[in-house]
């Protein structure tokens, strides 16, 4: 049979596409409806989340710091409840990470605070002596991509049917709406109120001034994604 | 027809051969100074605070990898192929007008392709996913570069004089076929310029983002389904092709077994596959999965080691060459270093180890003696015995070879021995609690802890860099200064008489 095949290219890269498509069918297919759905209390990105969320892929901060806390009492103790799929479920593209040259980061918005942030990514070795994390000072002059943000969400809500001006139960039974302007002038206004938000607790003086005249850094969308992390 | 051997066409084959040297410099230079980062955070905003953002090590680390993966491998790939296709299917791209413009055009492209890739890593353009960070526009052009690749592989096949395909041939076809399929799914994405608001305005933005198709726990699923056997298609599939090659036509020996290659090469596609759930351990995706990924991961052990195996047997009788040839030496370590390999691998996938070696520097440790002890040396290797019948030139200087090899060795083991130590002291540290149940250490702690590992490692990435620049010179001077040679004056026996 073998020597048969090696004589016949196609037949032998059928065979070998078979052979090759068999775990993916059988691993991956069957999981995809049930993981997809959220857990309550997981609430949709807003556009200011998104555009940090933006700023945290552009930068690859998932190169060394992972999202995804395993089920021991050792990274319980350390970052909170272990992960739940369904927490992930607005996560396009998920941000697990695989490597922990920094601490994980899936629940810092539970006990790091805008202050901590903003003075942690001016110079992270002030914050935490020893640390050997960069700092990322270009993100208080860059300005944060709001379109962009916007142009995500509005085809998350589009394609997948993201939730975005309608209520999601949060875990108190309450519900919680997350507001998708209807164009780019909303969205934006949307994104400076929270923007506003965050500048108050911050003291850089040039990121005050720029939230003031309605532009946005990207240090502000940031703090905003991380600190939605719980 | 006459009766004399074929004069091969290697044109592409040697633009490959240049990409190769070119992207590797490249490659491992960075990688050099992301090591060195990690040891000595200063060296982040080395060229000063105004290119910080792109000296940073955050915005390198895509671009280390993409480089070593897609630039060195994929063109070290592309010009063994180039070299080895013709010869084991008797026939020269010089006979085909097609496959010859086919040829180039893949290469012109290919360059393209990875400028793009440079450009927009620096620029921070990506998607996050690792090995696939790419935007929608260079998927694009990569898949293109792909079916050029494909066209080359079948369009040589299909005008053939040596009917059976020779086993290095199996390996390419599945190269092709297994990347195609991976990067296809796995880069399912929707971009985000066909939108337009809620209420009709246009929203503008950037128009290369794009949303992934697949949510959370899938696209984990996905992305580890294609990370890892990204890893199988393209650091072990067509590596195998080169050394059922290279290492018997180099030491005149036949492969010792037909029946092991075989067992090894089907067993190697089936079960590679099942194994990216390895990546997930503990993870949110169904514990059948994650369990299904280890016990694939450990029986992965038999067809790796069927080919490492089968190559070592080659040498059987034959090992004084081990000693005489520089050459056959990176061959066989090479095959070492894939046991090795591929043995921790599978050591590292067990669940309760994984506990311990997620996340940490063991994992990179466990990549570089893979990419640095077999995939380096086995492509280094390749393009050494291909130059002097390329170029026709003996190779420049033998014992700066045999130098090279011990100086990347060293390096080799300086790199996994530090990896290896970082990764387990660290993560035991995370997990350790005191005599009242409360952590013991905080993070920082297990980070500072590493920093002579992470300087060993700088190390040992240097003199492997430096061994590279040895190589880049001496094919350098093989092509401009070696002594002029005729292949039939060197010594060479062969797959397939060829």
């Amino acid at each position: 049979m073998f020597h048969w095949l090696e004589k016949r290219p196609f037949f032998f890269a059928v065979g070998v596409f078979i052979a090759i498509a068999f775990a993916g069918l059988i691993e991956i297919l069957p999981n995809f409806a049930q993981a997809s759905r959220p857990v309550i209390g997981t609430k949709p990105y807003s556009t200011l989340e998104l555009a940090g969320r933006q700023v945290y892929i552009k930068n690859s901060c998932n190169a060394c710091h992972s999202q995804l806390i395993r089920p021991f009492k050792s990274e319980t103790d350390r970052y909170g409840h272990y992960s739940l799929s369904g927490e992930y479920a607005y996560d396009r593209p998920f941000l697990w990470g695989s490597k922990r040259t920094g601490p994980d980061l899936m629940r810092v918005g539970n006990y790091r605070t805008t202050d901590w942030h903003e003075n942690h990514m001016k110079d992270p070795a002030a914050v935490v002596p020893g640390s050997i994390m960069p700092a990322y000072r270009w993100m208080f002059t860059n300005e944060a991509d709001i379109n962009t943000a916007f142009a995500e969400q509005v085809t998350v809500a589009n394609i997948f049917s993201v939730p975005y001006n309608k209520p999601v139960p949060m875990k108190d039974g309450s519900t919680a709406v997350v507001k998708m302007g209807n164009n780019v002038k909303e969205a934006k206004a949307l994104a400076l109120e929270e923007a506003k938000v965050i500048a108050a607790d911050m003291k850089d003086q040039d990121v005050k001034d720029a939230v003031a005249k309605g532009n946005i850094p990207e240090i502000v969308a940031l703090i905003a994604y991380l600190n939605s992390l719980k | 027809m006459e009766n004399r051997p074929l004069e091969y066409d290697y044109t592409v084959a040697k633009m490959f051969m240049l990409a190769t040297i070119v992207l590797g410099i490249v490659g491992m230079l960075i990688g050099v100074i992301l090591a060195f980062e990690l040891a000595f955070p200063s060296i982040n905003t080395i060229l000063g605070e105004g290119l910080a953002e792109y000296t940073n090590f955050s915005r390198l680390r895509p671009l280390h990898t993409d480089a070593v993966i897609f630039g060195f491998t994929l063109s070290g790939i592309f010009a063994t192929w180039y070299y080895v296709g013709q010869r084991v299917l008797k026939v020269s791209m010089a006979e085909s007008g097609f496959l010859m413009f086919i040829g180039k055009l893949h290469f012109v492209l290919y360059v393209i392709g990875v400028a793009a890739v440079v450009v927009s890593l620096f620029a921070g353009v990506t998607t996050s996913k690792e090995y696939a960070e790419f935007e929608w526009p260079i998927d694009i052009a990569i898949v293109v570069v792909w079916v050029l690749f494909g066209m080359s592989i079948f369009g040589l096949i299909g005008i053939r004089r040596e009917k059976s395909l020779y086993i290095s041939v199996w390996y390419y076809i599945a190269t092709f076929l297994g990347i195609a399929m991976l990067y296809l799914f796995n880069n399912m994405e929707v971009p985000t310029m066909l939108v337009s608001a809620p209420d009709g305005s246009a929203i503008g933005g950037a128009w290369y983002h794009s949303v992934s198709m697949y949510a959370g726990t899938n696209d984990a699923l996905v992305q580890w389904w294609y990370g890892h056997n990204a890893v199988a298609f393209g650091f072990t599939v067509p590596i195998v092709a080169m050394i059922y090659y290279f290492l018997p036509k180099e030491s005149g020996q036949a492969i010792y077994s037909y029946k092991l290659s075989l067992l090894s090469f089907w067993g190697l596609m089936f079960v590679y596959l099942w194994a990216g759930g390895h990546h997930l351990l503990y993870s949110t995706v169904p514990d059948w999965m994650q369990t299904m990924g280890s016990i694939f991961s450990v029986i992965l052990i038999l067809p790796s080691w069927g080919s490492a195996i089968n190559m070592l047997l080659t040498m059987k009788g034959e090992w004084q060459q081990v000693a005489a040839s520089p050459l056959i030496k990176f061959m066989v370590l090479g095959s070492t270093f894939y046991m090795f390999s591929t043995l921790e691998g599978p050591i590292q996938a067990i669940k309760s180890v994984n506990a311990i070696a997620h996340f940490t520097d063991w994992i990179v440790g466990h990549v570089h003696d893979g990419v640095l002890g077999w995939v380096g040396f086995m492509i280094m290797a390749a393009l050494y015995h291909m130059a002097p019948r390329v170029f026709k030139r003996e190779i420049y200087s033998k014992s700066l070879m045999a130098a090279q090899f011990w100086i990347q060795t060293l390096g080799v083991v300086f790199y996994f021995t530090s990896m290896w130590i970082a990764g387990i002291t660290q993560g035991m540290m995370w997990r350790a609690h005191d005599e009242f149940g409360n952590l013991a250490y905080s993070f920082i702690d297990t980070v500072t802890v590493l920093h002579p590992y992470y300087a060993i490692r700088g190390v040992g990435g240097l003199l492997y860099l430096t061994g590279f620049l040895m190589f880049a010179y001496n094919i350098y001077k093989t092509m401009t200064a070696g002594r002029k040679v005729e292949e039939s004056e060197l010594a060479s026996a062969s797959p397939m008489g060829a």
